[in-house]
């Protein structure tokens, strides 16, 4: 076949359409979130003095820690994902929640005596934390891997890796919600390998299963 | 030259995007020869045909026209398609290749014209299922139109249009899975 013919062959369905890309990952997190919620709720559930919680800064400050991270891993992943977009400075933000989780750590070890360190670093449900985040986010990781097949990422791998940091956000978002371990010194330790975790297999992902 | 480029294959990439065939053909045509002037740049030693590289590229041009976002411009989307396609079949072919990502050099691809060769879209064509194989032939190979084909073949032109669609997409796939 001619190149020429090709081309009268890709003209003939040019009629045929699909989905900008940009809205479409708008849907997908939509879908992502609520699958997420669905699992969340019907399994471990907010902790039952949630709105005392609420009034303190430590258990706070988990959300912006994964809220962070997941707008950034958003915001990287659409780059990604798209051929030729520049994706400078959505990597540069790809920094700010681990830098805020560091600057809070820092902050947990002048305010809290050293007596209480390990206390606060072990806490009281790691292994639940480590095995919940990524059973909530491991629906949302599914649509995005499906959603970078969608697209066309020249880099699937980092594009993979990317899609498990999102949905590692995502999932310990709502975990937060239940965990009684509000301290810094224990998200840094515990969330950081759950969402390691999703983000290997977001890696494996992109490499296995993202070819365009 | 680039920037004279840039606003014309956009424009024409949105018109094409908003339903013009006509523009739709030009602007694959433009890229056509735009890509094969960059294919042919970048492979200096021998094993992989450029004009293989360039089917690949026009396919996933089209498959993923979605990706382009209209107001983003249109020439760094088509290169790092065009780009990921030829490390692509480097990749396929056993060949471990670094690919300069150079982007000076591209704004000197020449627009070059195509030779005739037995090509990897050929053997592709031939796995599909005989349906959609006989209506993307019958478009492409034997230049017929929607309707031309829907006569010759006994069918809707509905049905040649999601054949023409599902076995490009396949030819699509086929050519990333490998």
């Amino acid at each position: 076949m001619r190149t020429e013919d090709l081309i009268k062959a890709l003209d003939a369905d040019a009629r045929e359409k699909a989905m900008p890309l940009g809205k479409a990952w708008w849907l997908a997190v939509g879908v992502a979130v609520a699958i997420a919620a669905a699992v969340f709720f019907a399994t471990i559930g907010p902790r039952p003095d949630i709105m005392l919680a609420m009034h303190t800064m430590r258990f706070m400050s988990k959300f912006v820690f994964t809220l962070v991270l997941a707008a950034s891993a958003f915001a990287l992943i659409r780059g990604l994902s798209m051929p030729g977009a520049s994706t400078r400075r959505a990597t540069a933000w790809m920094a700010a929640a681990p830098l805020l989780v560091v600057l809070a750590v820092v902050l947990e070890l002048f305010v809290v005596p050293e007596a209480d360190w390990g206390k606060r670093f072990v806490g009281s449900n790691m292994m639940i934390c480590m095995s919940f985040i990524p059973l909530i986010g491991i629906g949302p990781l599914a649509i995005f891997l499906g959603m970078l097949r969608y697209g066309a990422p020249t880099r699937p791998v980092l594009a993979g890796a990317v899609a498990g940091l999102l949905a590692g956000g995502l999932a310990a978002t709502f975990y937060a919600a239940h965990c009684f371990d509000d301290s810094p010194l224990f998200v840094a330790t515990w969330y950081t390998i759950a969402i390691a975790f999703l983000t290997l297999l977001g890696a494996i992902g992109g490499r296995l299963f993202v070819r365009w | 030259m680039t920037g004279k480029d840039e606003a014309e294959l956009s424009g024409l990439l949105r018109a094409a995007i908003a339903g013009d065939e006509k523009a739709y053909a030009d602007f694959l045509h433009r890229i056509a020869a735009l890509v094969r002037g960059f294919v042919r740049r970048k492979i200096v030693q021998g094993g992989v045909d450029p004009e293989d590289v360039v089917q690949e590229t026009l396919l996933a041009i089209h498959v993923k026209r979605h990706t382009w976002r209209s107001d983003a411009p249109v020439l760094p989307w088509i290169y790092a398609i065009a780009r990921f396609k030829l490390i692509d079949a480097f990749r396929r072919r056993g060949r471990r290749i670094e690919v300069e990502i150079d982007e000076i050099a591209e704004t000197f691809a020449e627009p070059e014209a195509e030779t005739v060769s037995d090509r990897d879209i050929n053997r592709a064509l031939d796995g599909l299922p005989p349906a959609q194989r006989s209506v993307v032939s019958s478009i492409s190979v034997d230049g017929h139109s929607i309707g031309e084909t829907a006569i010759k073949l006994g069918i809707s032109e509905t049905a040649v249009r999601v054949s023409l669609h599902r076995g490009l997409a396949a030819i699509a796939k086929r050519f990333g899975r490998q």
